[in-house]
């Protein structure tokens, strides 16, 4: 979520429960204005609070003129102090899939590979390095799947420019109540795996400007997506069921939407089961 | 140096806006033969569309007043946007009554519900007399107990919470309630489901038991109208009646004691009337152990699973609720004691009193350790009661079948679970998790800092305490939470149809060689046993 309308943002994210405390809002509030002079950021965007077992990490991610490039991620303990995170590896997202258990809340623990994978370990030991995986990179691996996963935006809100480049739609004035219900009108904000493979008849309804990412309606599990329209009517609230915690808000009619995510950062494995 | 003007000499276009370098100018070189090439192009901006009966020369027209009116910055990157607005404004006017009535109605019947929850009922002065003779059910400050979850970053929306606190208000009013508490909010697919933990004054639970007298009737008659049925069925061939006798089924405990100690109400929204659930069984739930699903947010949904749930989401919603109170309903050590001393042996316990000399310990030792915290919920046996029952004790009833059980029935060892108000320090944790995890709400002011007490085991359940406050609450999905993923019950071996035995157990058929050395040795036996049958003859 912005972080410019943090407080209205988390009231309407509250219906599950979680939230920010006053002392950790008004930390954010003093924070993140100053990473974004820091890094020079055009957008700061408070990501959320993995739960770990001893202590949180609170996320932030900073976009760039180009909304749709890699996101600069930052994490923090206390809200104020916040760390640079190096960019995901294929590696580092192959072996956190792999990785079970809650997060442990301290950024230095490691995990030890040999009994996660013991490819991977046995490759590490060759290479000279200890098999183990720091939860830095659990963290940072962790983020970017759930970004890649469910990271959802309204249809209509980004748009491609002819350069390749996407900004903002200044022209979105939110989705009417009747669209918002459908999962077609929300897609996910990373590189679209889906779009080749529609039929030429769908090509041809399809804005290019508009519609170049993937909608939700074919996520799989089907099912996976529960949307709700919560506060009386008057915000639509969708929370993913395969990383429980994310939350997805829309006001209808406005332009304001965002996502944050408050949950243990772990992939709910059970879906089809639960369904 | 370069010139100002719209093309410079590297650009295509340059030269064509000076008199004379037009490439057209050698075809039309007379001026009014220009005017008419203009008034060309004017009359063909002005042909009107076949299809929407706009013309380009007005669309353009619109667009540019659009522009100079609003001004907006880098116009030329969101011309394509501003045009097609400027055509959807054409046909708003006329699809506007129809669509507005539609879009109104879901958000402001909802307004409507809110505001019914404001109302204040009846005259003041009178029922405030009636109250005070009664006894006046407590009604528990929803807003406190949210603003200390707050300074943990856990609960509702403000307003959220106040609706809340006005629908128990009403709660309290309609039913006949000793005591009430919010318990929490369980999120589910389509609706969430808002719980309230009430106990009912003591009276109003015999009509739950009338209800169930008049299913047993009604079971009897039916019955009997089946063996009627069977009856005449006999007369015609049956097949073989099965001799499975299922196990005995486990009773449920009586309300207001174990699972069954509190009553909860449930709505989905607050405004909703509040729908009473029923009580929970063991066999319910000991299968709700066993799967994993989500609620769909209609109590009547049915359960789909293996094995399969006896009842449908209102009772695994119960089920669920019973589990995680009897698990993570906690308060400070020492604020509950028990009644009476000796009690404390039995395990039979299941009633507390507050300790009137609770001393509050501060919330840094609070925080320290967890032999801080205690149960105050009875713990379920894997049984699915709180307190232990042996099924086998009912069959005294039938004779014929008494036998048969002590025989065939296996001894079922008496369970014995933790005693209550144990401390949650000897709650076991999974692998390298602790069962709970517990913090202060700030570090930065510890004077004014609330211990904060989060379980790892039902992820959503929460405590807080703060001198003498203290306040359990729930928000989340409703399930428990496994290092392992859920592998779902495997169903049970074939049945055999029949024991195998050597009488049904196929042999080889004796080839003819053995038949015929068989035979032989058969009339050998015979030519044996009658020649001594002659011998004895002879002797006679």
């Amino acid at each position: 979520m912005e972080a410019q309308s943090l407080p209205a943002a988390l009231a309407l994210v509250a219906g599950g429960g979680a939230g920010l405390s006053p002392e950790r809002r008004a930390a954010l509030g003093a924070s993140l204005p100053l990473l974004q002079r820091d890094y020079r950021f055009e957008r700061v965007w408070f990501w959320g609070c993995i739960q770990g077992v001893r202590g949180a990490y609170y996320i932030a991610e900073g976009l760039g003129p180009d909304r749709a490039a890699p996101r600069s991620r930052l994490y923090s303990l206390n809200c104020l102090d916040w760390s640079l995170l190096t960019p995901a590896t294929k590696e580092m997202l192959a072996l956190a899939e792999q990785v079970k258990g809650r997060f442990q809340g301290d950024p230095s623990f490691e995990y030890s590979l040999s009994e996660i994978n013991a490819e991977a370990a046995a490759r590490l030991l060759e290479s000279g390095k200890e098999p183990v995986m720091k939860e830095e990179a659990r963290l940072v691996a962790t983020i970017e799947l759930i970004d890649r996963a469910v990271g959802i935006v309204p249809r209509g809100a980004f748009v491609k420019t002819a350069l390749g480049a996407v900004h903002e739609n200044r022209h979105f004035e939110g989705l009417s109540l009747a669209e918002a219900k459908k999962l077609s009108s929300y897609f996910h904000l990373t590189e679209p795996v889906n779009l080749k493979n529609k039929t030429l008849l769908e090509k041809a309804d399809l804005d290019p400007s508009i519609d170049f990412l993937d909608s939700l309606e074919h996520d799989i599990p089907q099912g996976s997506w529960s949307i709700q329209l919560e506060k009386g009517g008057t915000v639509v609230v969708l929370r993913s069921l395969l990383w429980l915690g994310l939350t997805f808000y829309h006001v209808p009619m406005t332009k304001q939407f965002g996502y944050v995510y408050f949950g243990t950062g772990e992939k709910n494995l059970d879906l089809p089961f639960m369904l | 140096e370069r010139g100002h003007g719209p093309y410079q000499p590297h650009e295509p276009g340059y030269g064509l806006d000076q008199a004379g370098y037009s490439p057209y100018e050698d075809e039309i070189p007379d001026p009014e033969t220009r005017m008419l090439a203009i008034k060309n192009a004017k009359a063909y901006l002005l042909k009107t569309s076949t299809k929407s009966g706009l013309n380009l020369y007005d669309h353009f027209a619109n667009v540019l007043t659009k522009i100079l009116d609003e001004q907006p910055t880098n116009a030329v990157d969101i011309i394509e946007d501003i045009s097609k607005d400027v055509k959807c404004a054409q046909f708003r006017k006329k699809m506007d009554t129809l669509r507005d009535e539609h879009l109104i109605l879901p958000t402001f019947q909802a307004a409507v519900k809110y505001k019914a929850l404001f109302i204040k009922e009846g005259g003041g002065e009178e029922d405030d007399d009636l109250e005070e003779e009664m006894g006046q059910p407590s009604l528990p400050n929803v807003m406190e107990a949210a603003f200390y979850f707050e300074q943990a970053g856990i609960g509702l929306d403000k307003d959220e919470s106040y609706y809340i606190f006005l629908a128990l208000k009403n709660l309290i009013n309609v039913q006949p309630i000793q005591s009430c508490r919010f318990w929490g909010k369980i999120l589910g697919l389509e609706m969430n489901y808002i719980i309230a933990e009430v106990q009912l004054q003591e009276g109003e639970d015999d009509e739950e038991i009338e209800d169930e007298g008049e299913e047993i009737v009604g079971e009897g008659e039916k019955e009997d109208e089946a063996e009627e049925e069977d009856e005449q069925k006999e007369k015609e061939a049956e097949p073989p009646k099965s001799t499975y006798k299922p196990p005995p089924e486990i009773p449920k405990e009586a309300n207001g004691t174990g699972t069954n100690k509190y009553v909860y109400f449930v709505c989905n929204e607050p405004g909703n009337p509040w729908e009473k659930l029923p009580p929970v069984t063991p066999a319910q739930i000991v299968c709700a152990r066993k799967i994993k699903k989500f609620f769909t947010g209609r109590l009547d949904a049915p359960i789909v699973s293996f094995p399969p749930f006896p009842g449908n989401e209102a009772n695994y919603l119960r089920a669920q609720i019973a589990r995680i109170s009897a698990g993570t309903h906690v308060s400070p050590t020492g604020f509950y004691q028990f009644a009476n001393e000796d009690e404390e042996e039995e395990e039979g316990a299941d009633t507390y009193e507050e300790n009137t000399e609770f001393e509050p310990p501060p919330v840094a030792e609070m925080v320290e350790s967890l032999a801080m915290w205690a149960h105050h919920a009875k713990s379920i046996l894997n049984q699915g009661r709180c307190f232990w029952i042996n099924p086998f004790q009912k069959s005294e009833e039938d004779d014929e079948d008494e036998e048969e059980e002590e025989d065939e029935g296996e001894e079922q060892q008496e369970e014995r679970g933790p005693p209550l108000l144990t401390l949650i320090s000897e709650d076991e944790g999974m692998k390298d998790i602790p069962a709970w995890t517990v913090q202060t709400s700030t570090d930065l002011i510890p004077q004014y800092s609330v211990a904060i007490l989060r379980s790892n085991r039902w992820p959503g359940a929460y405590a807080f305490a703060s001198g003498r406050k203290f306040e359990n609450i729930y928000f989340g999905w409703g399930h428990k939470y496994s290092p392992e993923s859920h592998t779902p019950e495997l169903p049970p071996p074939a049945q055999e149809e029949f024991p195998s035995g050597p009488g049904i157990t196929e042999t080889v058929d004796p080839t003819v060689e053995e038949e015929m050395a068989f035979r032989a040795a058969q009339e050998e036996a015979l030519a044996e046993a009658e020649e001594g049958e002659d011998e004895e003859l002879e002797d006679d």
